[in-house]
């Protein structure tokens, strides 16, 4: 390059740099209009949709951090403070108040015509064993997850501080923990006993009569299991289901999704352990309180024959014949009569 | 009593994340919990913002009304406060919270997570104020020292304001007015239910 084109570029490109300049204090001014430009958190706030966060970003790794304003999580504070716990509470005193009410007005339900003596089977060992895996890990489920949503009001005044704070970490313990066996055992009921819970039209009689609870002497006919339980079935398997999904979903909050799907499945798993406690209340009073002879099919396993006729009876006669022409079966082996 | 407060000009504040690193260091703030963090909004674009922010400590803190075990308290000063020895470690005040400021030692499922932590304003726990036991769980006590949080006494732009709410609402209402604009009261509105007007 001659010295005479150098020359000349360096002159365009002061130029050039002067004209950059010259220009540049108008664009720059447009700019840094800061009111025009900058973020206003009252604007972010209004644009947001249901679920949305104002959220930017962070340079330390925790990515989660970035959300800077979650004002839903309020929302789900109030409802889970407020509406939830008033739910589990109410359902719970109606629940009871019910029973109280059917046990003074119907009484318990009594074995007509006494026992008979004679016992039929009805659970062999390994059923009782998955009821009674289901049956206790349900309860203390129940009661250290009610813990959470009530123990504050109703335990920690009477208890204090210190022992509140380790009752409820055992709790919280022992409710992660046994959600694994009352998940097994509510498998293995639903595979032992799905087949005898298919709706049938007899099951629309037994409804009908209201299954006989209402008056003394009517017991409409039911197989192994009437409508009653029937629906105490569907209760517990569903309703098992919908609690180890939206449980395991609160365990491993990763699994859940983000924030306001974890919400969502507590609200799920907070409403339905109130249905299904009630359910479960109504079967536990039946099991014993309520009707007389009952309790005996889930612990020592064998009903009386007169309970089997008036509560089961095309099931009791199902195992008589059995019985009687055993070479037909392979059913349980009644005792010689 | 003052009504302590955190607010973040944000038209300040440069990212340099010195609050940060000052309240980890001050704290002995364990592995992986950040107690502040700075956010930048609309990053690279026009009008980029940065907050900083940590737990603001709410009136009518959603946190103290979510937890089973009530290990929450809100101090004669307005700031929340919570029991390690009570906490439980559920979870339930992290998705209670809109600023995101509990957090947890271990990153597991809840009830193996360990005992929450978050911003303390620098005033400690409910163990006596100034013991080693304190300082251990929830880290050093600057306002029984007289002294206001590091973070915002260390912030080079005084972007950070802590102290009454009322008297760092006017600083922020005199600057806004002064310079002739301001992206807001970061948090406020949601936190104390008003925002600072100019
Ligand atoms: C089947 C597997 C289950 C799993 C994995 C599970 C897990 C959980 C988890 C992780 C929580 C969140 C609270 C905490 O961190 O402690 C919770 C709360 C709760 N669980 Fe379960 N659970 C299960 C079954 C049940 C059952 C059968 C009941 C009985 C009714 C129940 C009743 C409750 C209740 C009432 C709460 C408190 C909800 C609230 O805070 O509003 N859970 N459960
Ligand atoms: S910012 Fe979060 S942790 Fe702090 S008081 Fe408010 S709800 Fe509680
Ligand atoms: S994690 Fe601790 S402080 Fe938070 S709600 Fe649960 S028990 Fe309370």
């Amino acid at each position: 390059m001659t010295s005479r084109a150098f020359a000349a570029a360096m002159v365009a490109l002061f130029a050039a740099v002067a004209l950059l300049f010259s220009a540049m204090p108008e664009t720059m001014a447009q700019q840094v209009t800061p009111t025009a430009s900058s973020v206003q958190e009252d604007e972010l706030l209004r644009a947001l949709q249901t679920g949305e966060n104002v959220s930017g970003r962070v340079s330390i790794p925790d990515r989660q951090a970035g959300e800077l304003i979650k004002p839903d999580n309020k929302g789900w504070a109030d409802l889970s403070q407020g509406t939830l716990q008033t739910f589990a509470v109410g359902i719970l005193v109606v629940a009871l108040i019910g029973l109280a009410l059917f046990y003074f007005i119907r009484g318990r339900i009594a074995l007509e015509g006494g026992f008979s003596g004679r016992s039929i089977l009805r659970f062999g060992w390994f059923e009782r064993l998955a009821h009674w895996m289901l049956a206790s890990t349900f309860i203390v489920l129940a009661l250290t997850g009610l813990n959470l949503v009530i123990g504050r009001a109703v335990i920690l005044p009477i208890v204090g501080e210190n022992a509140f704070g380790t009752l409820s970490s055992w709790g919280k313990i022992a409710h992660n923990y046994l959600a694994w066996p009352f998940m097994i055992s509510l498998a293995i009921v639903f595979v032992l006993w799905i087949v005898h819970n298919i709706p049938g039209r007899i099951d629309l009689e037994w409804i009908k009569q209201g299954g006989g609870f209402m008056k003394k002497g009517v017991h409409p006919p039911a197989k192994k299991f009437n409508a009653g339980q029937k629906i105490v079935f569907w209760c517990v398997v569903l309703g098992g289901a919908a609690m180890s999904y939206t449980g395991v979903m609160l365990l491993f909050p990763h699994l859940a999704g983000t924030g306001a799907d974890w919400q969502f499945y507590q609200v799920v798993h907070a409403v339905v352990a109130g249905l299904l406690s009630a359910v479960i209340l109504g079967h536990i009073y039946i099991g014993t309180l309520g009707m007389e002879g009952a309790f005996d099919a889930m612990g020592k396993g064998e009903v009386d024959e007169n309970w089997a006729e008036q509560h089961h009876s095309l099931w009791a006669r199902e195992v008589k014949s059995a019985a009687v022409s055993p070479a037909k079966s392979d059913e349980a082996i009644a005792p010689a009569e | 009593m003052a009504r302590m407060k955190f607010l973040c000009d944000a038209d300040r504040c440069i990212e340099c994340n010195a609050c940060v690193t000052a309240c980890k260091n001050e704290h002995e703030v364990p592995w992986g919990i950040n107690r502040r963090r700075v956010v930048t909004i609309n990053d690279g674009l026009p009008g980029e913002r940065s907050v900083s922010m940590a737990c603001m400590h709410c009136t009518d803190a959603p946190c103290a009304a979510v937890c089973p075990v009530n290990c929450f308290y809100t101090t004669d000063d307005g700031v929340v406060l919570h029991s390690k020895e009570t906490c439980i470690g559920c979870g339930y005040c992290f998705y209670a919270c809109p600023f995101g400021a509990p957090q947890y030692p271990r990153v597991s499922n809840f009830g193996t997570r360990g005992k929450m932590d978050k911003c303390t304003y620098c005033s400690g726990g409910p163990e006596a104020d100034m013991t080693q036991a304190e300082y251990i769980q929830y880290g050093t006590n600057r306002l029984a020292e007289g002294k206001l949080p590091l973070c915002a006494e260390m912030c080079s732009t005084k972007a950070l304001l802590a102290g009454d709410g009322d008297i760092i609402a006017d600083i922020y209402r005199e600057r806004v007015v002064t310079r002739g604009y301001g992206s807001g009261a970061w948090g406020w509105r949601t936190a104390y239910g008003e925002t600072i007007q100019a």
